[in-house]
C-alpha cells in the first residue's frame, strides 16, 4: 500500500501532474513530507495540498475491522481456533490451546536446557495428519546451529505416536514434510527468508522454526547497540511472514551472562537502586537473553526454559493472554514432557529471570536415564 | 499583517509582492479583476487569493466575541471545561488516583515500559473501559485500536470485556440495592464490535492513518479513545535518516493532539523502551529520542519495582509525579491488592 503510485489513486489530474513533475511518485514519498514542505515544493496553495494529502492518506490507510469480526473469522477459518497444540496439557491450557498462529513465540534458555527438543517436538506435531491432531502441513526448520537431528525426531515420533510411525512409509512421509535449511551467515539467512516467503505461498507450510536467532549475529558484534540494528529488518520481515500467512513462528534465543554494570533501570529509580543492589547478591548463575530489549519487544510470547534446584522449568514469561506460570518438565525419549499440569503461579519479576543452577547435573542425569 | 504569512503558494506570493501587494490592507481594497490584471493570473485564482486574505484578516481583528484573539481561550474557561472533562478509568483505583481519575480526554498520553510489563494489556483494557455506559460512570464511547506490532489478541479482549461486564452488573446492583440481577444492556459481543481495529504494516501507512483519523472520526462520532500500539515499532526499524524521522514524528504528534482536542477524545500512545548509555552505566529510557519526549502531554512509565508492577508519572503539566502499583490479572488490569472491588465502589 505504501508504494502506491500517486498517478493511480484518483487525484484530480492537475494535482497529480504536479506531483509527477516534482518527482514525487509514491505515497510514501508524499507522506514523508509535511504539508508546508509540500506547498513549497509543489508550488500550490494550502487548500490543494491539504485535500491532496487527505486523499492520499485515505487511500493508503488500511481498512478497519471490528474486533468481533476478527474473532469470528478466526473461529471459522482456522484449526484449533488459531493455535498449534503442544500436547503439554498445562502449557496448552494457559496459552489457550497452544502456540498461536500469526505471531512470534520465543524460547529462551541456557544451552542444553531443551530448546531444540521443544522445536523438534512441535515440528513433528505440525506435520502430523489432522486426524491425529496435527496441522497436516509442511514445516520449515531454519537450523542455524546445526543441531537438528532427524534420528531424534523419528525417535520422538515413534515413542509418542507409535500407531502412526509403525505404519509403513508413514515415518518417511512425516519426516519428508520437515524441510531443514542451514544458513551459515546473516546474508544467507536473509536470502533464505525471501525464498521462504515464496514457498509459503506455494506450499502448505504450517510452521516456521528458527533455531536460533541469536546464533546468527553473535560473534559479529560484541556490543548491544549495533546488533539490534542489524536485526531490525529481519524482525519486521519474520513478523509480517507470520501474520500474513497466519502460521505460528517459533524462534529460539540464547543466553549470555549479565555484565555487572548493566543494571537496567529507569533514571527515576536510581535512588532505590543502591539498596536493592546490596540486598540481592548477584550470583554468577544469573544470565539474560542474548538478544536485547529491542528484540524482546517484538516477540508476542516468550517462554523461558531454565534450571533451578535440580529441575527444569518452562515459564510463560511474556504473553498477552496467560498468567505467569511455571511448569517443571523433563526430557524423555518421547520428547519434552511436563511433570505436572497445574504449574506454579509466580509473582512479579521472577518470571523474567533465567536461572541455570546445576544444569550440568540435570543433563548428565537425564543422559543416564535415557540409556 | 504581511502577505508573506498567508497560506499561499510560493509563486502566488511572489507575484503579489512584485506587484506591490505587501500588506493585507492593500489587498482588502483590491477587487478580484484588478488583482487578476496586476498579477497576470486568472480571475478564479485571484478570487481565491482574496478569499484567503479576507479569512485571515477577519481572524486577525475578531473582537466581537469575548476572546481577544481568535482561537484563544482564557484560563478560567479552560478550568471550567477541564472540570467537566470525563476520564477513562484504567480499572485500577490506585492507577486512576495518580492519573487524577483516569486517562483524560482531550490529551495525548504516552505509556512506555519494558517488554511484558503490560502495555498492550493496558491498551486493551482502555479500549474496553471506554465503552462503559454513562449510567455506570463511563463514557459509552467506541475505541480505535491501531496495531503496528500485531500484538492485539482478540481472545484477551474477550476475557477483559467479560470481566468488565461482570463488574458493571455488580456495581449497578450495589447502587440500586436490590438483589435481582440487573442487566447492563451490554454484551461482550457488542464490546468487541465497538473496537475498530487497524493493522498498520509500514510507517507510511501509519502516517496516512493518522491523517485519515480526522475523517474517520467525523464519520464515527462516538469514538472516544485512539490507542496506538506501539507508536515506535516501524519508526525503529526502517529509518536511517534520523532528521526525517524526527520531523515525521513531530508532525504526527501535532496531528494527534489536534484530533484529541477537536473531538475531545483520549489519545494513548504505547512506546517501547531502549537502553541508553549515560554516565558510565546503562539506563532504561523510552524510545524515539529526546525530541520525541516533548511531543506528549502526559508520559507514564511502567516498570518493575521488586516484585510489583508499578506505574510512574514521568511528565504531566497537571499531575504530581507519583507512582502506584498495579497488577495484571486474568480479568485485566487491577489494583495490586486483592480488595480492588471495594475501593472501586467507594
Amino acid at each position: 500500500m505504501a508504494n502506491k503510485l500517486i498517478s493511480e489513486i484518483g487525484l484530480p489530474k492537475s494535482i497529480a501532474n504536479i506531483f509527477a513533475a516534482r518527482n514525487i511518485n509514491t505515497a510514501k514519498e508524499a507522506l514523508s513530507l509535511t504539508e508546508f514542505e509540500l506547498m513549497e515544493l509543489l508550488d500550490v496553495g494550502m487548500a490543494d495540498v491539504t485535500s491532496a494529502v487527505a486523499h492520499i492518506s485515505a487511500v493508503v490507510s488500511p481498512p478497519y475491522q471490528t474486533a468481533l469480526f476478527l474473532m469470528e473469522q478466526r473461529l471459522q477459518n482456522e484449526q484449533f481456533a488459531g493455535h498449534l497444540p503442544t500436547r503439554l496439557k498445562g502449557l496448552d491450557d494457559v496459552l489457550f490451546g497452544g502456540i498461536p498462529f500469526g505471531v512470534l513465540t520465543e524460547l529462551v534458555g541456557p544451552a542444553g536446557i531443551g530448546k531444540t527438543q521443544f522445536c523438534l517436538k512441535i515440528s513433528l506435531l505440525a506435520s502430523l495428519p489432522a486426524s491425529y491432531g496435527g496441522l497436516d502441513g509442511h514445516v520449515i526448520y531454519i537450523d542455524v546451529e546445526s543441531k537438528f537431528s532427524s534420528r531424534r525426531i523419528i525417535e520422538i515420533g515413534a515413542t509418542s505416536f507409535p500407531e502412526i510411525f509403525h505404519k509403513k512409509g508413514m515415518a518417511q512421509e512425516m519426516a519428508g514434510r520437515i524441510l531443514v535449511l542451514r544458513p551459515t551467515s546473516l546474508s544467507e539467512f536473509t536470502e533464505s527468508l525471501q525464498q521462504i516467503k515464496v514457498l509459503l505461498l506455494q506450499q502448505e507450510v504450517k510452521l516456521l522454526v528458527i533455531d536460533s536467532m541469536a546464533a546468527l549475529i553473535s560473534g559479529e558484534y560484541d556490543q548491544g547497540a549495533p546488533r539490534q540494528h542489524s536485526l531490525g529488518w529481519h524482525i519486521s520481515f519474520v513478523k509480517s511472514l507470520a501474520e500474513f500467512s497466519r502460521i505460528p513462528v517459533v524462534v529460539t534465543n540464547q543466553v549470555r551472562s549479565q555484565s555487572r554494570d548493566e543494571i537496567c533501570q529507569h533514571s527515576f529509580q536510581a535512588h532505590k537502586n543502591v539498596e536493592t543492589q546490596e540486598g540481592t547478591e548477584k550470583y554468577d548463575s544469573h544470565v539474560v537473553a542474548a538478544l536485547g530489549i529491542h528484540w524482546a519487544h517484538s516477540v508476542t510470547i516468550r517462554l523461558v526454559l531454565e534450571a533451578k534446584s535440580g529441575h527444569r522449568y518452562i515459564k510463560v514469561a511474556k504473553s498477552p493472554i496467560s498468567p505467569p506460570m511455571a511448569f517443571p518438565f523433563i526430557i524423555a525419549s518421547s520428547g519434552i514432557a511436563l511433570l505436572d499440569d497445574d504449574g506454579i503461579e509466580l509473582r512479579g519479576q521472577e518470571i523474567n529471570t533465567i536461572h541455570c543452577q546445576g544444569l550440568d547435573d540435570i543433563i548428565n542425569f537425564d543422559g543416564k536415564k535415557m540409556k | 499583517m504581511e502577505v508573506c504569512s498567508l497560506p499561499l503558494s510560493a509563486t502566488q506570493r511572489g507575484k503579489l509582492i512584485s506587484a506591490g501587494y505587501t500588506s493585507l490592507s492593500s489587498l482588502s481594497s483590491a477587487s478580484a479583476s484588478d488583482l487578476a490584471r496586476d498579477l497576470k493570473i486568472s480571475d478564479g485564482e485571484a478570487l481565491e487569493i482574496l478569499h484567503v486574505a479576507s479569512r485571515s484578516s477577519r481572524s486577525d481583528n475578531a473582537e466581537g466575541s469575548h476572546a481577544i484573539i481568535n482561537g484563544a481561550q482564557n484560563a478560567w474557561d479552560m478550568l471550567h471545561e477541564e472540570s467537566s472533562l470525563t476520564r477513562i478509568t484504567t480499572s485500577s483505583a490506585d492507577l486512576d488516583n495518580i492519573l487524577g481519575g483516569g486517562i483524560s480526554c482531550k490529551e495525548v498520553t504516552e505509556i512506555g515500559g519494558v517488554p511484558g510489563i503490560g502495555k498492550t494489556q493496558l491498551g486493551i483494557q482502555l479500549a474496553v473501559n471506554v465503552q462503559i455506559p454513562p449510567h455506570c460512570g463511563g463514557l459509552g464511547g467506541r475505541a480505535i485500536y491501531i496495531d503496528t506490532e500485531g500484538s492485539f489478541m482478540v481472545e484477551r479482549a474477550l476475557q477483559v470485556a467479560e470481566a468488565c461486564i461482570e463488574d458493571m452488573s455488580e456495581y449497578s446492583r450495589f447502587l440500586r440495592k436490590d438483589l435481582q440481577t440487573f442487566q447492563v444492556g451490554l454484551q461482550s459481543k457488542d464490546i468487541l464490535e465497538n473496537i475498530y481495529y487497524f493493522r498498520v504494516c509500514s510507517y507510511t501507512e501509519q502516517i496516512a492513518l493518522v491523517n485519515y483519523l480526522d475523517k474517520f472520526i467525523t464519520e464515527h462520532r462516538d469514538v472516544k479513545i485512539v490507542i496506538i500500539d506501539s507508536i515506535t515499532f516501524h519508526f525503529r526499524q526502517d529509518f536511517d535518516d534520523l532528521a526525517l524521522r524526527t520531523r515525521v514524528l513531530s508532525g504526527m504528534a501535532l496531528k494527534l493532539m489536534k484530533v484529541a482536542k477537536n473531538f475531545s477524545l483520549a489519545v494513548v500512545l504505547l512506546n517501547q523502551v531502549t537502553t541508553k548509555h549515560t554516565e558510565g552505566s546503562f539506563q532504561l529510557g523510552l524510545a524515539l529520542g529526546d525530541s520525541w519526549s516533548h511531543s506528549c502531554t502526559n508520559r507514564v512509565i511502567l516498570y518493575w519495582n521488586g516484585n510489583e508492577r508499578c506505574a510512574y508519572i514521568d511528565k504531566s503539566p497537571s499531575l504530581r509525579s507519583a507512582s502506584a502499583p498495579y497488577s495484571v490479572t486474568s480479568r485485566g488490569i487491577r489494583n495490586s491488592t486483592s480488595n480492588y472491588k471495594r475501593v472501586k465502589m467507594m
